[in-house]
């Protein structure tokens, strides 16, 4: 396992000077309007090579987003005098908000669990329990934990979903549903041969509310007594014009 | 149309929305209620989180209280004394139920406190109006009239003279009712006027036609503060989903009112019942029900 892992450190940077990774996208950042309804981003890119194809057309790619770290907590319900009520529950220290993987084939194929530890690709890689616990002891908490999130849409995984063309193109789209958390969306592209990572490129597509939205949502945290009395402002304003407006109306 | 709401953090159908906010009015029309007993379940149909739910609620009750006042006002319909004794009340009864509100929060309760207030609450009410009015049909309309008897509300201290309600009671019960429904707002985001005007009516013995008016005058500042303390407290009042709810909501009470004027009073009573029962049945086989997925996520610290 270690003789692996030095290997494949000592190879890297080897086969990285050999294929590379180019990367474009549709969008360099989402902008939460108030029509915002989801997004989908399309990235596409090619690999740069020095040296002619290697034969075995083994070339994998593989296209993760991570949206921003949060703590969670997972709660389970139990029967308790006859009601179902929140019972049993566990901490989750940090799990990306949202995280959608990508592959240009299945998974077991263009990545092995080594480059996966290496690397933390997979979902479950990603998740920290509490007090730094691994979540790799799925727990029922855990797979609950999945579930949701994939439920949602905040968790996805795209197998087969990424075209690699003359193994040297590669183009995918990736949904953002529309209840996304803010923040900067760590984008990583491996290049995997033999489902080992042989180059890696990565970068950051920053998700922001704008506008109106961007105000509000600011003055509701930052100047909350502020917001309070501008919300019950709107409320006076609108109930007072209301009964004005039947009021003439009724004359 | 979508549209998205800052604070929920959801995007939701305008058009939904709005016609929430509509269906409301038109009961709030019919009936002379808030209607914050149905939006706050109904905004936790469409997906607004439950928290942001109660908050929003507690602001556009105060539009649509502020709007109903100002009819009862001309109509010289509002005690403004047993008003402020009543909101006195309310206003302790609101701060208590802000702070509940956001330690169950913490400890992931929050869900099932609300729905059993709402089960309790419009069981109890509803269950009431129910008989209340089926008797009032029976009975027809030659049946007299009962007096008041004196209770024990008439025989505790401070007593203070109500002018406008033409009454002469301790303070002490229309405190209590107040703190009651100031808790009950905070939790439940609910106006309180289901509990409110049967309180006024046959606790304290206030005549019916200032017991509406008295009553709205007095759920506007409960439900403004009660807004004020969840902005300030769990920033989660989401302004652009109280204007949506709104709009919707004027335009339902003036269809309601019309709709109101054709149907007899004990109908509409028995209406309202069947409504507020409905809506408790629902919530009551929520909590019965073992839910499809046992598992739920609360995302930050806690």
């Amino acid at each position: 396992m270690r003789l692996l892992a030095i290997l494949s450190f000592v190879m890297l940077p080897l086969t990285a000077m050999a294929e590379e990774i180019v990367l474009g996208l549709s969008k360099d950042e989402v902008s939460i309007t108030a029509t915002f309804d989801g997004s989908e981003i399309l990235l596409f890119g090619a690999i740069k090579r020095e040296r002619p194809l290697p034969d075995a057309d083994t070339l994998g790619v593989i296209v993760a987003i991570a949206g921003p770290n949060e703590p969670a907590v997972v709660r389970r319900k139990d029967r308790v005098a006859g009601i179902w009520v929140n019972t049993d529950s566990a901490r989750v220290d940090i799990a990306p908000s949202f995280y959608a993987i990508a592959t240009s084939g299945p998974m077991g194929d263009v990545l092995l669990p080594i480059e996966d530890l290496n690397h933390a690709i997979s979902w479950q890689r990603r998740i920290v329990g509490e007090g730094g616990e691994s979540f790799l002891q799925t727990s029922d908490f855990t797979e609950a934990f999945m579930r949701i999130k994939a439920d949602e849409g905040l968790y996805q995984i795209l197998e087969n979903s990424v075209d690699v063309e003359d193994s040297t193109l590669f183009h995918t789209r990736i949904n953002l549903p529309s209840n996304i958390t803010e923040g900067n969306y760590r984008t990583r592209i491996f290049l995997t041969r033999d489902g080992r990572v042989i180059d890696e490129f990565t970068t950051e597509i920053p998700v922001f509310k704008v506008g109106l939205e961007r105000w509000l949502y600011s003055m509701s945290q930052n100047q909350a007594a502020l917001y309070g009395l501008l919300s019950l402002l709107v409320a006076v304003i609108a109930g007072w014009a209301a009964s004005a407006i039947f009021a003439a109306i009724r004359r | 149309m979508q549209i998205y709401l800052p604070i929920a953090e959801v995007s939701v159908n305008m058009f939904l929305l709005l016609g929430i906010g509509g269906l409301v009015g038109i009961l709030s029309g019919m009936f002379g209620v808030g209607g914050g007993f149905l939006i706050t379940p109904l905004l936790f149909f469409v997906g607004i989180p439950p928290a942001v739910a109660v908050a929003t609620s507690a602001n556009q009750i105060v539009a649509s209280s502020v709007s109903g006042l100002m009819a009862h006002v001309k109509r010289r319909g509002v005690d403004f004394i047993m008003g402020g004794v009543l909101l006195a009340g309310g206003l302790v009864g609101s701060a208590l139920g802000v702070q509940v509100f956001t330690l169950l929060k913490a400890a992931g309760q929050v869900d099932l406190l609300v729905n059993l207030c709402y089960v309790v609450f419009l069981g109890i009410v509803g269950g009431l109006m129910m008989i209340e009015s089926v008797r009032a049909i029976m009975r027809s309309k030659h049946a007299p009239p009962k007096r008041r008897k004196h209770n024990w509300v008439h025989n505790l201290p401070f007593k203070l003279k109500f002018r406008v309600s033409g009454l002469y009671i301790s303070v002490i019960p229309p405190l209590m009712v107040g703190m009651l429904v100031g808790l009950l707002a905070a939790i439940m985001g609910v106006g309180g006027g289901f509990i409110m005007v049967p309180a006024m009516i046959y606790l304290l013995g206030m005549p019916t036609k200032v017991v509406i008016g008295t009553s709205l005058f007095q759920i506007i500042f409960v439900a403004a503060f009660t807004t004020f303390m969840h902005a300030v407290t769990n920033n989660t009042v989401d302004i652009i989903l109280a204007v949506l709810l709104l709009i919707g909501g004027v335009v339902g009470a003036q269809i309601g009112t019309r709709l109101g004027v054709k149907l007899r009073a004990e109908q509409l009573r028995i209406l309202l019942a069947a409504i507020v029962l409905l809506v408790c049945t629902k919530l009551a086989l929520d909590l019965l029900i073992e839910p499809s997925e046992l598992y739920s996520i609360a995302t930050g610290d806690s």
